[in-house]
């Protein structure tokens, strides 16, 4: 069964700051479900579906549903880190396909900046299988990534100038978003000067840490209909998971490999079709890695195809993160993913920034990463479009 | 022997052949008796092939740096370690492995250089597998 056109994503909302202190998580899921729902042009009544991921606190979805109020007939509390999200519009298309519910609310909200919490996830994880043969080693998350990094390299030329490009366009954007945490731009070498973190990733070479959340509302076409607010239709989603796979792990690419693909087969479409992309950011190599994975270049070619501004809105090769992305604007709950869909529902919509709004953005992407490019991840790829 | 810090590892029936052998200096990891896949990490089941025959079989201890990163300064108990590498091995019998390098300055570590595993014991019974070069070790 495809769910091309047969679900709309009718609400998008982002919470506007990126400091929340003396609120409870909880509350910025309700601030934030109360923001999508208005903008959808529908309330809290009319919902019958619930998403949310590891963020949550408590018993996840049963929890909050019950501290929002929902009444519910479906309920998803699907938990693959910064990934989460865009399966979750996927999980939501196909329940309401499928007539489980007409009108699905999704929301991710987190405090790691207000809590002290640094980069990287909750220690949730005590008891998993791995943890004894990985978590000793003083791996961090950006070493993580770093060894990604570090792998690339070596095989096919990658360089730090090169990544450092990708938080330079994103930079470029977050100047024209004023509730971007970071709203300056930065120049390649501000970038290679910056602290080193774990070599060969530098300070800004990693996404922000703040606090926020955001949520989306999809619905049935009837609903849609029913709506004065532009709907975007969702027309493809691929997910897939990769993981260390018997100590055979290969650092060089994501599970976009897959998800991509699908993605594409749903809707019809190719990467050439699409002028917008929102891509899960992480850090630098993050992008780079998915960039190629999801067919935009060819596997090895990211550096070349970042440069001498590719990503840059509005008339690069493929204007990305036109919020200024996880590297400057936002990445709340140290997983993103929302941010994502809502900055592609943006651009299809007209409505981001006129410095960065891409001309006739007939399809966009929006891509998620969960868990980490060294061990184990969920990739998730969305296809949106401005009409079936 | 390093500075780096040990840990106190989860052990259960799974994997406990895995820390003992540790502790006696020597790698024994299981082997898949139906399709001969070297499992990684340790545990009851052929991740490969599903079977739940495996048997517990010596590796050689040396293998090749797969990738590797410097971590400027670590967390937590990592956070007065200094700089350290955190690298992927592969194994000469198969798996890829995450360790640390030690025994050898940060900066000399290159993708593809020979290692060796190296027992990493502490003054109690916590034990972690690393790696040094083979020309330090």
């Amino acid at each position: 069964m495809s769910v091309r056109g047969k679900a709309f994503i009718a609400g998008a909302y982002e919470h506007p700051l990126r400091t929340i202190p003396n609120k409870t998580v909880q509350q910025v899921h309700a601030e934030v479900a109360a923001g999508a729902l208005a903008d959808a042009g529908l309330s809290f009544s009319d919902v019958d579906a619930y998403f949310c991921a590891g963020d949550a606190p408590g018993f996840g979805a049963l929890s909050i549903a019950e501290y929002l109020g929902l009444q519910l007939t479906h309920i998803d509390n699907t938990e693959t880190g910064g990934s989460s999200y865009l399966l979750h519009v996927q999980h939501a298309a196909e329940a309401i396909a499928a007539g489980h519910c007409h009108v699905a609310l999704i929301t991710l909200a987190g405090l790691p900046r207000s809590s002290g919490a640094g980069i990287g996830g909750a220690g949730r994880f005590g008891s998993a299988p791995e943890i004894s043969f990985e978590n000793f080693f003083g791996l961090s998350i950006v070493a993580g990534y770093a060894m990604a990094a570090r792998r690339h390299m070596h095989e096919f030329g990658t360089t730090s100038e090169q990544l450092a490009e990708i938080k330079v366009a994103a930079a470029s954007h977050a100047q024209h978003n004023p509730n971007a945490f970071l709203q300056n731009a930065v120049t390649v070498e501000e970038v290679l000067q910056s602290k080193m973190v774990a070599d060969p990733l530098h300070m800004l070479d990693c996404c922000v840490v703040t606090d926020g959340g955001g949520a989306l509302v999809v619905v049935s076409p009837e609903v849609a209909r029913k709506l004065s607010r532009q709907s975007v239709p969702v027309l493809g989603t691929g997910f897939a998971v990769k993981h260390v796979n018997n100590g055979r792990i290969d650092l060089t690419h994501t599970g976009a490999v897959v998800s991509g693909p699908r993605a594409f087969a749903e809707a019809g479409l190719a990467p050439s079709d699409i002028r917008y992309a929102s891509i899960y950011d992480s850090f630098t190599i993050t992008v780079l890695t998915t960039l190629e994975d999801l067919g935009f270049c060819e596997k090895g070619k990211g550096g070349e195809f970042v440069s001498n501004g590719g990503l840059q809105a509005p008339f690069g090769k493929l204007p990305f993160n036109t919020d200024g992305g996880g590297l400057c604007n936002n990445h709340p709950s140290n997983r993103g993913g929302i941010t994502k869909v809502i900055e592609a529902v943006r651009q299809l919509r007209n409505e981001a920034h006129p410095a960065v709004q891409v001309p006739n953005c007939q399809f966009a992407l929006a891509h998620g990463t969960g868990g980490n490019l060294a061990t184990r991840m969920g990739s998730a790829t969305l296809i949106l479009g401005q009409e079936v | 022997m390093s500075f780096l810090p040990l840990a106190d590892v989860e052990m259960n029936n799974e994997t406990q052949p895995f820390w003992d052998a540790l502790h006696n200096k020597t790698l024994l990891l299981p082997r898949c008796t139906s399709c001969t896949s070297v499992v990684w990490y340790p545990r009851a089941h052929c991740p490969v092939c599903f079977s739940t025959q495996l048997q517990w079989e010596e590796m050689s201890g040396r293998g090749t740096v797969y990738s590797y990163s410097i971590v400027a300064k670590g967390n937590g108990r990592w956070k007065e370690s200094g700089p350290y590498v955190v690298a992927y091995v592969d194994l000469a019998e198969g798996p890829r492995i995450l360790t640390n390098i030690v025994g050898v300055a940060p900066s000399e570590v290159h993708i593809n250089m020979p290692v060796q595993a190296v027992f990493d014991t502490g003054d109690d019974a916590r034990v972690l597998l690393r790696f040094t070069s083979v020309s330090s070790s």
